[in-house]
């Protein structure tokens, strides 16, 4: 019998339907494979193998009764960020050490409701910040490529689960980056959703007007699979917009004639962009002109103000959402007698030095005194930027371009060094800032078999566009076949 | 942009974050380092340019202001210690001496 981890969603939801295996035999597997591995990876943070098999037998209770969906007692996994009711959702920070959310995120109540059965929880660098999930105040996720490396972050958990058959499908967050550049670090398919698609109800918030909840899988349908649904309207966030969402596995024709490709000239200007990296994202561009696209070298002059303007916007906005997390409602206190010791002893032991780091700088921008120079004028740069976007999406369907300038780099390299560690994430973080969807495919491995990751970005609610020009490609370059060794 | 302790050690106040020395020491260099790559932001022309307010295409959908079930206390206070739990209440240090 074939290993049932190796199968994709859409396989794995074929072989349910056709009655190959059941919903329990397929949830056995990759918890017996999670036992088998997950020491060497260290992708989850909670295992929830009991829950699990009891959704797996209801999955398939509810087959038997005459019920049909593509993710119908399909395994998943879910980032640590996104609550799940009554089982513990840590966002990776001692802070939230045992806390049971006494409601479940949308995104995830979606899938449970289509009947996905959840493996656990996912490790991710703490609240969010960070670029290779060495920031998570529990435990180091290892690269499945290559374990001496990260598996790049926020959402390392949530790919490196992915990439090591620890789940079928992940769901992941991206504030600047976190879907997309882990999942290009880790050889699978990232989508960042646009600003609105996704509601974020239940995401626990870092930077509220970036955060987008996007899904995590070895192909560009299950991609697809997943984010029909999580998408569309909901009534608990009233960010999330009231637009039709289309059945996106439709977009994936392989026919992408006519598709006009931008190539921005300031992607490949770059210092720090990797050779190996530049030549599989060059040649990927060049097989999407093989297959009809056509392709064009088109400018975004303002790439260079983006790390600034995000860190200065997001850095702003965690300084106030973090606010909550003072020992009163969540997490441990510590009790010290007065109430503003009682804030800043809990505080100052239950976050870790990025966070701190990011909460004080976030302070600072927003202090009296400070708050024209930096937070307004990175708001009026975030205009600029959107504009940039809106005027070339004039002339062009997509862009494409690297996802990160490197491949997955070592672990402990960067930690020290937080400004490398933000410029990992040059090419992902305007897209945040513009609210569009973008996706990471996978498209080549450098000279030390590390995965490489081909970018591409759409226009707002233009989700079908990226979805159809990803999975021709990937069609066409099947390196997706290949997987990690572990 | 350079920061004396007592600018990191006023922004941990503002922050309500207890820190080290050491952590002090390490902020005070790397807010610097960050901030000072920051500034290319200053030679961007945004001058009349509205600052962004929302990115949304059209306007957010709001639900009828209706009343609504809330969660269950019990479900709310899940988190507290036994006693609190039991008091049905969260326990806070007293802010105002009376």
């Amino acid at each position: 019998m074939t290993d049932l981890t190796t199968l994709t969603i859409k396989q794995a939801g074929d072989g349910l339907r056709a009655g190959d295996f059941t919903s329990v035999e397929l949830t056995q597997a990759f918890l017996a494979r999670i036992e088998a591995v997950e020491p060497t990876i260290g992708a989850y943070l909670t295992v929830t193998g009991d829950t699990a098999l009891q959704q797996a037998q209801a999955a398939d209770d509810r087959r038997q009764g005459g019920d049909d969906n593509p993710l119908l007692g399909v395994p998943l996994a879910y980032k640590d960020v996104l609550t799940t009711a009554g089982i513990q959702t840590t966002c990776g920070s001692r802070i939230l050490e045992g806390y049971l959310p006494p409601y479940t995120a949308t995104a995830v109540e979606r899938l449970e409701k289509a009947g996905a059965v959840m493996l656990g929880k996912l490790n991710m660098d703490e609240f969010a910040m960070g670029s290779s999930t060495e920031n998570s105040g529990y435990q180091v996720t290892r690269n499945p490529w290559d374990t001496n490396r990260v598996p790049g972050g926020s959402s390392g958990g949530s790919t490196a689960a992915v990439a090591a058959r620890l789940a079928a499908g992940t769901l992941g967050t991206d504030t600047g980056g976190s879907v997309r550049q882990p999942a290009a670090l880790t050889g699978v398919v990232g989508l960042k959703p646009s600003y609105g698609r996704v509601s974020r109800y239940g995401l626990v918030a870092y930077a509220s007007s970036l955060d987008q909840v996007g899904p995590l899988a070895r192909t560009v349908e299950d991609a697809a699979l997943l984010l029909n649904a999580i998408a569309g309207h909901d009534e608990n966030d009233s960010t999330s917009i009231e637009l039709p969402v289309p059945d996106f596995t439709e977009a994936l024709t392989g026919d992408i004639s006519g598709l006009r490709v931008g190539v921005p000239d300031e992607y490949f200007a770059q210092g720090g962009l990797q050779p190996e990296v530049e030549q599989a994202v060059r040649a990927a561009i060049a097989q999407l002109e093989n297959l009809g696209a056509s392709v064009k070298p088109v400018s975004l002059k303002l790439l260079d103000y983006a790390v600034p303007v995000y860190y200065l916007i997001a850095t702003a906005e965690c300084s106030a959402n973090l606010a909550r997390f003072d020992g009163i409602r969540y997490g441990p206190r510590e009790n010290t007698g007065s109430v503003f010791d009682t804030y800043r002893e809990t505080r100052g032991a239950g976050f870790g030095p990025e966070v701190k780091r990011r909460i004080m700088l976030g302070t600072f921008v927003l202090s009296e005194g400070y708050a024209d120079q930096y937070y307004v004028k990175a708001q009026q740069a975030r205009t600029l930027i959107r504009q940039e976007f809106d005027a070339l999406f004039e002339d062009v369907d997509i862009i494409a371009g690297p996802t990160s300038p490197t491949t997955a780099f070592p672990i402990g390299e960067r930690v020290d060094d937080p400004l490398q560690m933000y410029l990992s994430d040059i090419y992902t973080i305007s897209v945040n800032l513009a609210g569009l969807p973008a996706i990471s495919v996978p498209c080549g491995f450098d000279d030390g078999g590390l995965p490489i990751g081909l970018h591409l970005i759409g226009p707002a609610f233009a989700e079908d566009k990226i979805l159809a020009a990803a999975h021709a490609y990937e069609q066409a370059a099947e390196w997706t076949t290949r997987l990690p060794a572990v | 942009m350079a920061f004396t302790l007592e600018d990191i050690e006023h922004l941990a106040a503002l922050a309500r974050l207890k820190l080290s020395d050491e952590e002090k020491e390490m902020y005070q260099a790397q807010l610097a380092d960050i901030l000072a790559y920051f500034d290319v932001l200053q030679k961007l022309d945004t001058s009349g340019v509205p600052p962004t307010a929302s990115i949304l295409p059209k306007d957010t959908t709001l639900r009828p202001d209706a009343v609504r079930p809330s969660l269950p206390p019990e479900t709310v206070l899940a988190n507290l210690d036994e006693a609190d739990r039991e008091a049905n209440q969260y326990r806070v240090d007293a802010i105002l001496e009376g």
